[in-house]
């Protein structure tokens, strides 16, 4: 080891200014996983979440019914703090084949003596099951307003495709119903 | 060679700097930046300690008595962000301002003045973090964030107060950081001694560079997912609000993005620092420096895409279950690298066994067994049981603990007499060595039965079957604290005078920090060294 002259004097501007950009990079990235894990979530079924819009039913495969075999398909719901209703599965659980349209209906009453805004989140499980179950129309699409006392019937149209794995013999739809964040 | 005493000379107008406070506020030297990260540190280590403390007391017994479950949930979770960023987290970079330089023969940092800006945003944001404790005296607020450390939504969406100080002092950390890591990363690159290539630059400085991406890469994240929180809260969007569109699990998501690396920066810094110790106490040189480097690359790279095994119970589907548990794993295969260097340093070397060494050997000990209860709680059947227990509290406190902070007392002991010029006290060091290491192991071993039994975490009451264990943990957790005394009075002494220590210090110290005077002067390798190639 030995002594060399003076250093030259190193210009750091560079490399400080591609460390920030790498930073500014992930903080968007942050911010890009949201659309992301969404979309994520519902090409592959991720989390049991369902697609958030209707499908027409132009859009459905030609109506295969696949009348040799069955599935059980259960509805639930619960009230999430703050919403003061009651909510329940007409047809708590039914038999569909898959491909076969079907609509069922949940009972929803407003308690209180106030109008009030609620909107449902829906949930399947099997997770996996989630992107075969099609809504062609839902109460869930939009926030729903309830008078005093009053009582409706929510309807859910849907199909489950005739795709969904041979292992799915069993699939529950959840409904989460929250007050509406900004009633519109 | 000792080229530090006379090079004053070439450097006329900063031999002068301000005296008292203002050389503090204003110091853009190294060691002083080293000292005052370091300083800080030790401070908030106590008052994490502090917090810690009272929260054992209330887990001395089963039931209720010394405090609201309320205030019990904000002092976990203060303990937890203060240790983390405000205590492990500078003791590493204050490392790295002291050290780094040294060790690559630069004469300061590559920016000092954001060095300075970088220290000096940490105070502010530690009283941020901690103020809301003292508002609520005052009826401001109801008190500190209560989410735990982990801010999880839709918790901290509704919390009060607390989590707004929480974000903004999050923010304010982050900022820190994020300078300190640009700092070293130029460091490094731009200013290694003529002849030192990357492969041949000390591990410790290889710890850091990798700890730097991880941060520049990951701590964006937590920033933006903060303050999405921030505008959940008070702007009216719904990134987490499921009603809203949003989704609760989302914040889990960038969450721990952020958080599992951050358990590699915080020990990457620790893990470079080892060899050295091992070396110097073993007189042989680093065993697989090369395999090291690359081990620290690829636990960097898969730390980064783990973090789901945070939330395996939080409902993913099988096939995501199955891509973080073996990924998991894998991340044991360059730890078992690094074990085996550390083994096969120390392998038929003559061993002493000064302070330094008896950490650096109970840090490997000790975070042998994180390392393998962290495989029990990767498994993704196994988690279903031990998630949010005390098992995993157990794990974490080996790894952070064990890992962090007692490989952070080993780079103390290492390198203070260099730092000060003078011996601490070798008694004392040995007696503050093993009174943590057992009254550690009274603290944590029980916490791992308490989870297999299936205690929960982060409750301030538990049932009467636990009473025991818990009680065994209390004193424990009473003697780790007050033996952390011992080594704060060994410091401060060693700070004041003492035995003079020698250029070398050690025996078997290689490397160019060791060829300065102890303590170095104020400017040091002014003139560069250079490296010759054997």
């Amino acid at each position: 080891m030995s002594e060399a002259t003076l250093p030259p004097p190193r210009r750091h501007g560079r490399l400080v200014v591609r460390l920030l950009l790498l930073a500014a990079v992930f903080f968007a990235f942050g911010f890009a996983l949201v659309p992301l894990y969404d979309t994520l979530c519902a090409a592959v079924g991720f989390n049991g979440k369902t697609l958030k819009d209707a499908i027409d039913a132009k859009d459905l495969p030609p109506a295969a019914v696949n009348y040799n075999r069955k599935l059980g398909v259960q509805f639930t719901s619960t009230l999430m703090p703050g919403l003061p209703w009651e909510i329940r599965p007409l047809e708590p659980s039914i038999e569909i084949h898959p491909g076969e349209l079907r609509t069922t209906r949940f009972l929803v009453r407003n308690l209180s003596d106030k109008t009030i805004v609620g909107q449902a989140v829906p949930s399947v499980s099997p997770t996996v099951a989630a992107r075969h179950f099609r809504k062609l129309d839902c109460f869930c699409f939009k926030q729903q307003t309830l008078a005093p006392g009053e009582s409706r019937e929510m309807a859910l149209t849907f199909i489950i495709d005739g795709d969904i794995g041979d292992e799915i013999s069993e699939l529950t739809l959840a409904y989460a119903f929250f007050p509406a964040p900004n009633p519109s | 060679m000792n080229t530090a005493t006379h090079t004053l000379d070439h450097h006329d107008g900063h031999g002068q700097h301000p005296t008292g406070l203002l050389r503090w506020l204003t110091t853009t030297n190294h060691k002083d930046i080293g000292t005052m990260y370091l300083t800080f540190s030790l401070l908030m280590f106590f008052v994490g300690g502090a917090m810690i403390l009272a929260v054992r007391a209330e887990l001395f017994q089963p039931g209720l008595q010394l405090m609201k479950p309320e205030f019990f949930n904000q002092l976990i979770g203060v303990h937890a962000l203060v240790m983390i960023f405000a205590a492990l987290m500078p003791a590493a970079t204050g490392f790295a301002n002291w050290m780094i330089p040294l060790m690559i023969g630069a004469p300061d940092m590559a920016l000092p003045r954001l060095n300075n800006w970088g220290f000096w945003l940490l105070p502010p944001a530690a009283m941020l973090l901690t103020m809301p404790f003292v508002l609520a005296l005052f009826g401001i607020g109801d008190g500190a964030v209560a989410t735990g450390w982990t801010l999880y939504a839709p918790l901290s969406v509704q919390g009060g107060i607390g989590v707004d100080f929480a974000i903004f002092s999050i923010h304010i950390l982050g900022i820190s950081s994020i300078m300190g890591s640009i700092n070293i990363i130029a460091t490094i690159l731009n200013m290694r001694a003529p002849g030192m290539t990357l492969m041949k630059m000390p591990l410790f400085c290889w710890g850091w560079l990798v700890t730097a991406v991880l941060l520049i890469i990951t701590l964006p994240v937590l920033a933006g997912g903060v303050t999405m929180l921030l505008t959940d809260r008070h702007f009216d969007t719904h990134f987490f609000n499921a009603a809203g569109g949003g989704d609760p699990i989302l914040f889990q998501h960038l969450f721990w993005f952020f958080g599992h690396p951050e358990v590699y920066i915080l020990l990457l810094p620790v893990w470079g620092l080892m060899p050295h110790v091992l070396s110097t106490f073993t007189r042989k040189p680093i065993y697989g420096h090369t395999a090291q480097v690359w081990s620290f690359i690829a636990i960097g790279v898969l730390g980064l895409i783990v973090w789901a095994h945070h939330f395996l119970t939080a409902g993913l589907p099988v096939p995501a279950l199955l891509y973080f548990m073996y990924s998991t794993m894998s991340i044991s295969l360059p730890l078992a690298v690094l074990f085996f260097c550390w083994i096969a340093t120390m392998w038929r070397g003559a061993m002493s066994f000064e302070t330094p060494m008896l950490f650096a050997v109970g840090f490997i000990v000790l975070f042998g067994i994180a390392g393998l209860t962290g495989l029990v709680l990767a498994d993704v059947a196994a988690d279903a049981q031990y998630h949010h227990s005390y098992f995993v509290v157990a794990h974490f406190h080996y790894a952070l603990f064990a890992g962090g902070i007692m490989g952070v007392m080993t780079g103390v002991y290492y390198w203070l007499p260099k730092w000060t010029g003078h011996m601490y006290s070798e008694k004392l060091g040995k007696l503050h060595f093993w009174l943590t290491v057992i009254s550690f192991n009274f603290t944590f071993m029980p916490q791992f039965f308490l989870g297999l039994a299936g205690m929960p975490r982060r409750i301030p009451d538990y049932a009467l079957q636990f009473a025991e264990f818990n009680a065994i943990s209390t004193v424990g957790a009473f003697a780790l604290g007050l033996s952390q005394l011992i080594f704060a009075y060994n410091v401060w002494r060693c700070v004041k005078g003492g035995e003079k220590a020698s250029d070398k210090v050690w025996e078997g110290t290689s490397g160019l920090e060791w060829e300065l005077s102890s303590p170095p002067p104020h400017h040091s390798w002014d003139i560069q060294p250079v490296i010759k190639t054997p």
